[in-house]
Formats: C-alpha cells, structure tokens, sequence
C-alpha cells in the first residue's frame, strides 16, 4: 500500500518493543462483540492509475459548466480563477498545515488570515471580518444567533427576496434555540416591506441585495429603521463579485454581513467547499462567532500575528462559546485572498463591470423572444425572467441541447407559485456566442 | 589555525563560529537566509495595480444610478510575479505534514495523497453547479451514493447525511436528528440535558448548548474511562442523548462502550458518538456494532482530505435505524432511473429536520475521501488503523522511561497521551517543552487536551510515518526530556530560538485587539 511506509519487519520490530505478540494484542480493549477478522465487504487495495480511471469515468458523467453554454447562479457563481491561485493554494506549507494554533511557525497562515479579514473588511465595507464560516448560509445563521446575543431580543425579521436555502439552513439552526422567524412574502423587489415589520421584539432584520432574483437594493432606510428601533440589520451577499460594482453594505449602514465569498478564488465544486465572509461592527467583536487573527509581537518585539479572542470559541469556553465552529474555510481563504491580491482594487471593478454587461447583454437577448418578460428592475450580474412555460421543464429541455439556462427558482421554493420564474445570471466567463446560443435555443423551445 | 583551500582559492571549510554564538543574531534587513521578511500586502505601493489581464469595459455602471460604488475600496493588487513572491515567502513560514512529523493529538495529521487533489480538480467535479439540472451531474450524485456506501459500510450504520461542512457541523446534524426524534416521539420538552464525558472535545458541549441543550459532564475513571456508574446515575427520562468519543481524547478505547450504549438506549436517550478518533479502528470495528445512533467523520481526519490551514473539511454523520427519517435535505436517491437529488423535505413526506446548507455538501472532499478510500481497500483502510495504533503504542513504549504516560497499563489507540508528573521540579511546563519540540524541527502535540490529565501532551502519529521517522522523533523528545532534567530551564523558557517568530504574546493581542490593517494617518490609497 503505497501510503503506508511500515515494512513487516518495522511491524515486528516494534510489536517486540512495545511487548506485544500481535497486533491484536493492542486491541484488546474493544469489546468481543465488536472485534472484526477479515475485511468489510468494499474492493481491495487500488493502483493510482485504477483509481484514476474509476473517478475520470463518473466525471465524464457529468457536464461541465466550461463544456456547454452556462448561466446558472442563485448562491454560486462561475468566474476565472487565475492558474497562480491554484498553483499557490497547493504547496505543502498551506495545504497540509493545520489551523495555526502554534504561532512561531504558522505565520504564513496567519499572516494571510490578517490579509484575508481586512480584504473582507473593505470589500463589505466594515470594520472587522472574521477567519471565514463555512459557506455563506451558515454565515447568515451566524449571523442572526450572534444577533440575539447582542439585542437579547429573540425574533428575525427575513426578507422575501433572502435565497430560500439560506432561510432554511437559518432556520434549522435558529429554530432549535428558540428563536422566532418571520419571513415575509417570497417578491422580486420588496426589500423595504422588512421595516414595516420591525418591532419591539426584533432582534435583527435580514435582507439580501443583489437578491435571490437578483435585484440590487439600497438598504440605507432600512438600516435607519432598524437601528431606531434598536435592532440590527443584517445584510446577506451570495456574489462577492457584486461589491466591486455596488456600494458596500458598511457604507449602507449594515451591522453584520453574512456574504458567500466562493466567486473570489473558488470553483464551483457542485456547492462546496465554500467560503462564508462574516463581517460586523467593531463594537461587536466579542459576540463574533469564528476565528479571529489578531496583531501583535514576539518575544523579540518583532510584529507577528496569533488567533485572538479565543475565550470566545468552543475549544476555551465549550458550552459557553459563542459558537461551536471549530473547522472552517482556511485553504479557500487562502484562494479568496490569493484572487483578490491579483485583482486588487483596480482588477475587482473591472471584473464587476465585465460581469454587469454581460448580464445586461443577456437580458437584451432574452427579453427580446416572444413570451419572456424581465421581472428584474436593476440588477448586477443575475436577473428574473417569466417564462410562458414552467421554468423546470424549460431547463430540462435545453439541458438536452447542452445548453445549461439558469436556475429555476422553483428549485429553490416550490411553494411561491413562481414555477414559471427563471434566474439567470452571467459573469466574464460568459461568451456572447453563449448568450446568442441560450436565446436562439430558449425561443426554440417556447416556440416548440 | 589553517584552512584548506581549492585552485581559485576559496577555503573550503566554514570558518569557526563566533564564541558567544546567540540563538537568533540580527540580520540588517530582517531577512534570514531563506526566510524573507514580508511585509503585509497592504504595506506595499499596489494600489492601483492588478495582476489580471481583463477587457475593458465599455460602460461604467451607469444605469445602476446611486447603487453604484464610489468611494476606494482599500484593495491593493499584485503582478503576477510578485504575488507569487508573496505567498511563497509566506508558505516558508509555515510548518506541514510535508516537512515533518505533525503529532497533534486528536487531528489526524496524515499524509495527504495528491492524487486525492487531482482528482477533484477534474472539470467534471470542480466545474459543476450545485443547481444544473440533476440530469447533467448523474456522475456526482453517484460518487455521493459510492461514497455514501463505503462510510455505510465502514460504520455498520444504515444511514449518512452527507452535507454537514465539519466535524463540529456533523455534531450539530446528529444532535438536530436526535432532536427532530424526540420531537417525533413527544418526549422533547421534558429531555433537555445532553450528557459529555469532562474529557470530551470543546465542539461536543459548544454544540449541545448550541442547540439549547444544558450539557451536564460525566466522570472519568482512573484508567481515563467513562465512569459508567456515574453516567447510569445521570441518565433518565430528562436526558436526550449522551456524547461519547470513542476511541476516547485519552487514546484510549471505551471498554464498557456496549453497555453504555445499552443503559443510554434503555433511558430512552440516544447516543451521539464524537468519530474524530475513527481512524483508530476503521476496517476493524463498525460503530454501528457498539451501538452508535450517530456518528459524525472528519473526512479530513480518517479520509485524509488536507487541513489547509483549518479548513475546509467535511463531517457526514451515519445514523442508526431510528435516526434516519430525520436526516436533513438534500440526500441522493437512486429510483432505477437515474440519481435524484432530494432538495426538499417536504416534497418526500418525510419527517427531514431541515438543512444544515445551502447545497450538497462538501463535493470536494468526497471527491478526495473516495480517492483515498479507493486507493486503500478495505485491507488498506484496516491495515490504516493497525500501523496508526501500532506507531503511538511504539512511541508510548519507547518514552514512557523518560516521560510519564498518563495511563501506563494496556495498550492505547492510535495517539499516545503523557502527563506533565515528570517535569516536576524542573520548571518547565508542558508549554515550555512543546515550545522547544519546534526548534528541534517537530510540530508540538496537542497540549492541554484532553482537560482531565495535568499538563496533557496528546502524541498522534499516525500511519503513514515510517519507523524511521519515529525514531527521530522518539530520540528528539528523549534529548529534550534529558534537557529538562539536567535543568537546561534556558533552552525551554527561551523556546522556541529558532523558529520564524519566538514566542508571541497572545494577552496583548487579545487585551486591544487589532484584527486588520488600517492605513496610517494621512496614508491616501488612490493617490499612490
């Protein structure tokens, strides 16, 4: 087995050492019942070049989003990852190094994690990030149970236009402790809807902008809202693209941003992994969940960096932790920050704007076939239409002709009686040969 | 005193070391040797720069009117060249299983195959949506179900959800299942404690009381067991689970693990067990024989899918019979016709406590976990456990003379635990010693944990050292443990000398905290 280096004669060697006779003398201690002789019933031991048949061929049953024309969204997006990103994320010293709690030699990590959470701070326009949740729908459940513990009041207000499998990854876990959820009315553009229901009670609101459908929103009011009445907002963003073209989330007045940070440096992996961007006010930090690098100096009173605030977390403070997150996101981090230091500032406008027209070049396209109406006002690089036919059967159809149209947003929620809605969303990546393809096949289809 | 010299005259031998040698002489520049001193990415002049060749745009956002960004970001950008620079420097900072051995305790730092990496890099895992049409992903939604079917079979259980991200996400799967049962049965209001061992891992009672529960602790015995006597006291009808690791943070295997399970089911609790340590017994004992409900496994830890600095991992949960109908959406199904993604609970009728994730979990460490699984075999993945608790049991018989084995009678699992007893006298702590493993080229072992043993140092080797490499490491710690008695209190106090940074000072950085850059007075970003 060519990752086990122990010869028969190491093994025998250090039975005798140890004073065993066999090996089953070390494993005296399970039970009779349990022990096992023989193997599991699984296939033996394979070659690396078995294996690599074996896994080439259920990948070729697949299509991928590079081999057909793709405009799929709603929480992951497909973008250009420059090939230094994976190059880089793959040396040894990051990939097979474990969470950095040994300072004096993980300041290689550390040193990006501090990077990494100010790239998140500016991008959302806050003032502190964290070391990354687990994608962006934990982060929103996060996000609202940190929210409790700074209002100790105990109901979310959720907008309608919040992905509906955020909704239900938050409020599985919400749920559970107790806390109230109200969501409102699955809409295309009804962001503001959430101040009416702000109350007493209320310990956050949650909105998303772009939104589900795509629809970019100015959530200035609603921060005013809620802060008068001494709830937070919460502002959720599922295309980390979309911060290099709108204004941030800080400048409209969020008190925490739970963001999916996977279209910076990350594939699209089938959903996961992931990286969730959580951001907040400083005033919050101790009630932040997750890992949190800090500055400070050695023994030399040479600068250096070391996780921080860690009464915080589940491995100090156990059933008080603010959260039990203990594994996180750290190598796509690593590939977030990586794309974001090649961007810079400069590259991530240009990139949002590339993103943006190609959307607007789609939308052209398909609001110009007969029976497709465009449900979204203004949007950043995804947008709803209405189909004549259900969404799902649409999309099926021109799966078969290779073509991979969107999202319906029956997939996502069934029960809004929008089963003729479809979420579509462009990115550089997107060809105007693509767009051509995708209405020249959707008119097709209607027409057929 | 003489020197020998080649034909052009260069001696040929190093010229004798400066006599007060110091441990770390200041360089000009702060560079040492290989290392670099790299300064943050923020301090640099990119400001305006980028390191991606993009078109140009040809409209500036206009018809998004007053949604559109105008202040400067603070992002500063790379060439390509020297981004490259910059994170190799930085890597060179780090330790890694590539470098040496890495024995954290209760971490499962083994060897991670790349053929694991690229194989998960294929277009078609890496390059698929989590919402094309089921039809054009069928080869994902297989591998799902294969590797589905090896953690099944591997585990004796009859059920896995497979989206929780990490171990602790596992943890918080298992107990929303064991929730949703009590909810089912009725009983959910009057159980509210969930029972953990005091030497449980930090994320079992930070999940129980994630999920409301009060988390009451069960003794140990001496022999670092669950006190069973102990636990049959605390269970009853109030208590909805209990939260047992086994093998155990001690190393060790939980002997009476059968009957636990048989008072916990007979309280009408179900049993929650912490798989962190799989890696132990995989391919030699099923959990589902001992009588698990649910069990969470780090596909980083036993399936090897790399750490990556903390992350990201994976923790499908198996589940019992009785559990399964709880699962959470979304799950594979294969109807004969093809694989289905099951997305919504309700549209199967089934009792499905929610979703712990915006999609399916982590494809990209099932990828690699069946990579791995795959190129084992079942008699690889048996013969895994084997050399991992024969290499910790070698390191335990081969330090115990000179350091104080926390359970010295029988045998431990796949991690070897001491106490701090033999540095008694010497003024050394158990973080003085680990500090000093680092100038000797080791990564410490877990300190501290597990909580019931003074001074714990918890060895994990795991399999894939060769005997050799243990021995280097046995005889570094039999040097260092020399050290300590002969009172060399400098060599520890001081450690580590040698490492890129010495020790850091972790009450200041909590005391005022300073979590991101932020540019000087009167620095101006767009003007550089």
């Amino acid at each position: 087995m060519r990752y086990l280096p122990l010869t028969s004669d190491d093994r025998s060697a250090m039975l005798a050492a140890i004073g065993a006779k066999t090996i089953d003398d070390l494993f005296v201690d399970v039970p009779a019942p349990a022990r096992r002789d023989g193997f599991v019933d699984l296939p033996r031991v394979m070659g690396e070049l078995e294996v690599e048949r074996a896994l080439k061929a259920l990948a070729g049953k697949n299509t991928a989003a590079g081999d057909a024309p793709f405009f799929c969204g709603a929480g992951a997006y497909r973008h250009h990852v420059p090939a230094t990103v994976d190059h880089i994320i793959q040396r040894s010293e990051f990939l097979t190094s474990y969470t950095p709690y040994q300072p004096e030699i993980a300041q290689g990590t550390l040193q990006y994690l501090y990077e990494f959470q100010t790239q998140v701070a500016n991008l959302t326009g806050m003032e502190v990030a964290n070391a990354s949740l687990y994608d962006g729908s934990t982060a929103m459940a996060e996000g609202v149970l940190m929210a409790t513990r700074v209002t100790r009041r105990n109901k979310a207000v959720i907008s309608g236009g919040v992905h509906p499998h955020y909704v239900a990854a938050t409020e599985t876990v919400v749920h559970a402790v107790g806390v109230e959820t109200e969501v409102l009315p699955t809409a295309i553009d009804a962001e503001a809807d959430v101040i009416g229901r702000i109350g007493p009670d209320t310990a956050c609101v949650v909105v998303q902008t772009p939104n589900v459908f795509g629809t970019a929103t100015d959530v200035t009011k609603i921060a005013e809202a809620a802060k008068a009445a001494g709830a937070l907002l919460i502002v959720v963003v599922t295309e980390a693209v979309s911060m290099g073209l709108l204004k941030s989330p800080g400048e409209m007045g969020a008190d925490i941003v739970a963001a999916e940070g996977q279209s910076i440096g990350n594939a699209l992996n089938y959903g996961g992994p992931y990286v969730g961007l959580f951001a907040c006010r400083q005033s919050l930090i101790r009630q932040m969940p997750g890992r949190l690098c800090g500055e400070t100096v050695d023994a030399d009173g040479e600068r250096g960096f070391v996780l921080t605030l860690s009464t915080r977390e589940q491995h100090i403070r156990r059933d008080k932790a603010t959260s039990n997150i203990c594994t996180n996101s750290g190598l796509c981090c690593l590939a977030f920050s990586i794309h974001m230091s090649l961007l810079g500032e400069t590259g991530l406008r240009k990139l949002a704007l590339l993103n943006h027209e190609k959307a607007l070049a789609t939308r052209d396209a398909l609001a110009a076939i007969a029976g497709v109406e465009v449900l979204t006002p203004r949007f950043f690089n995804e947008f709803a239409v209405r189909l004549p036919r259900p969404a799902a059967e649409v999309v099926e159809r021109l799966a078969e002709h290779r073509v991979l149209a969107g999202v319906p947003f029956s997939r996502l929620n069934p029960g809004a009686g929008m089963d003729d809605v479809l979420l579509v969303a462009a990115t550089e990546t997107t060809l105007d040969a693509d767009i051509q393809i995708l209405a020249k096949a959707l008119g097709k289809v209607l027409a057929g | 005193m003489t020197s020998t010299m080649n034909t052009v005259g260069r001696p040929t031998a190093p010229a004798p070391s400066a006599p007060d040698h110091d441990y770390k002489h200041p360089t000009l520049t702060g560079g040492r040797g290989l290392l670099q001193d790299e300064p943050l990415i923020f301090e640099g002049d990119g400001w305006l720069k980028t390191g991606v060749d993009l078109a140009e745009p040809t409209s500036d956002g206009g018809d998004l009117g007053d949604l559109v960004r105008r202040d400067p970001i603070g992002l500063p950008g790379l060439s390509e060249p020297e981004a490259m620079r910059h994170y190799v420097r930085l890597s060179q900072k780090n330790h890694a299983i590539d470098l040496a051995l890495y024995p954290l305790g209760s971490c499962t730092m083994k060897h991670n195959p790349r053929l694991n990496e690229k194989m998960a890099r294929l277009p078609g895992f890496s390059d698929i949506h989590p919402l094309q049409p089921v039809s054009t992903v069928q080869g994902a939604l297989e591998l799902m179900d294969t590797l589905a079917h090896w953690l099944k079979t591997l585990t004796g259980m009859p059920a896995v959800a497979m989206s929780p991200k990490a171990g602790a996400h596992g943890e918080l799967c298992g107990l929303m299942a064991i929730r949703a049962a009590h909810e089912a049965s009725g009983e959910h209001e009057k159980r509210r404690k969930v029972l953990v061992p005091t030497s449980a891992h930090g994320t079992n009672p930070a999940t129980a009381a994630f999920v409301g529960y009060t988390v009451v602790e069960v003794a140990q015995t001496d022999d670092g067991r669950v006190d069973v006597a102990d636990l049959a006291s605390k269970l009853g009808d109030d208590v909805a689970a209990i939260m047992v690791t086994n093998p155990n943070t001690c190393g060790l295997f939980e002997r009476d693990i059968i009957e636990i399970a048989r008072l916990t089911h007979e309280a009408g609790a179900y049993f929650y067990c912490d798989g962190a340590n799989f890696n132990a017994i995989v391919g030699r004992v099923r959990p589902g024989d001992l009588g698990v409900d649910a069990m969470h496994i780090n596909l980083h830890k036993t399936f090897s899918t790399p750490h990556g600095g903390g992350g990201p991992g994976a923790g499908p949960v198996v589940l019992s019979e009785a559990l399964a109908p709880f699962a959470p959406a979304p799950w594979v199904v294969n109807d004969g016709d093809g694989f289905k993604l099951v997305e919504r609970a309700e549209d199967e009728a089934v009792q499905a406590f929610g979703r712990m994730c915006a999609f399916n979990g982590q494809m990209g460490m099932f990828v690699r976990a069946l990579s791995y699984m795959m190129s084992h075999g079942s008699d690889g993945l048996r013969q895994v456990a084997e050399d991992a608790v024969l290499n910790a049991n070698y390191i335990k018989a081969r330090l115990s003379d000179v350091m104080s084995a926390a359970f010295p009678d029988g045998p431990c699992m796949h991690e070897a635990l001491f106490d701090d007893e033999w540095l008694k006298g010497t003024e050394i702590t158990t973080l003085d010693f680990a500090k000093a493993m680092i100038d000797e080229g080791f990564h410490p072992m877990t300190m501290y944990f597990p909580l019931v043993v003074h001074g714990a140092m918890l060895i994990e080797p795991t399999e894939t050292e060769s005997k050799a490499e243990l021995d280097r490491f046995i005889n570094a710690l039999r040097l260092l443990a020399g050290a300590a008695k002969a009172g060399e209190v400098e060599r520890f106090k001081g450690a580590p000398f040698h490492a890129p940074l010495r020790r850091l000072d972790e009450t200041r950085a909590a005391r005022s905290p300073k979590l991101r850059w932020t540019a000087p007075e009167g620095h101006n970003m767009a003007a550089e």
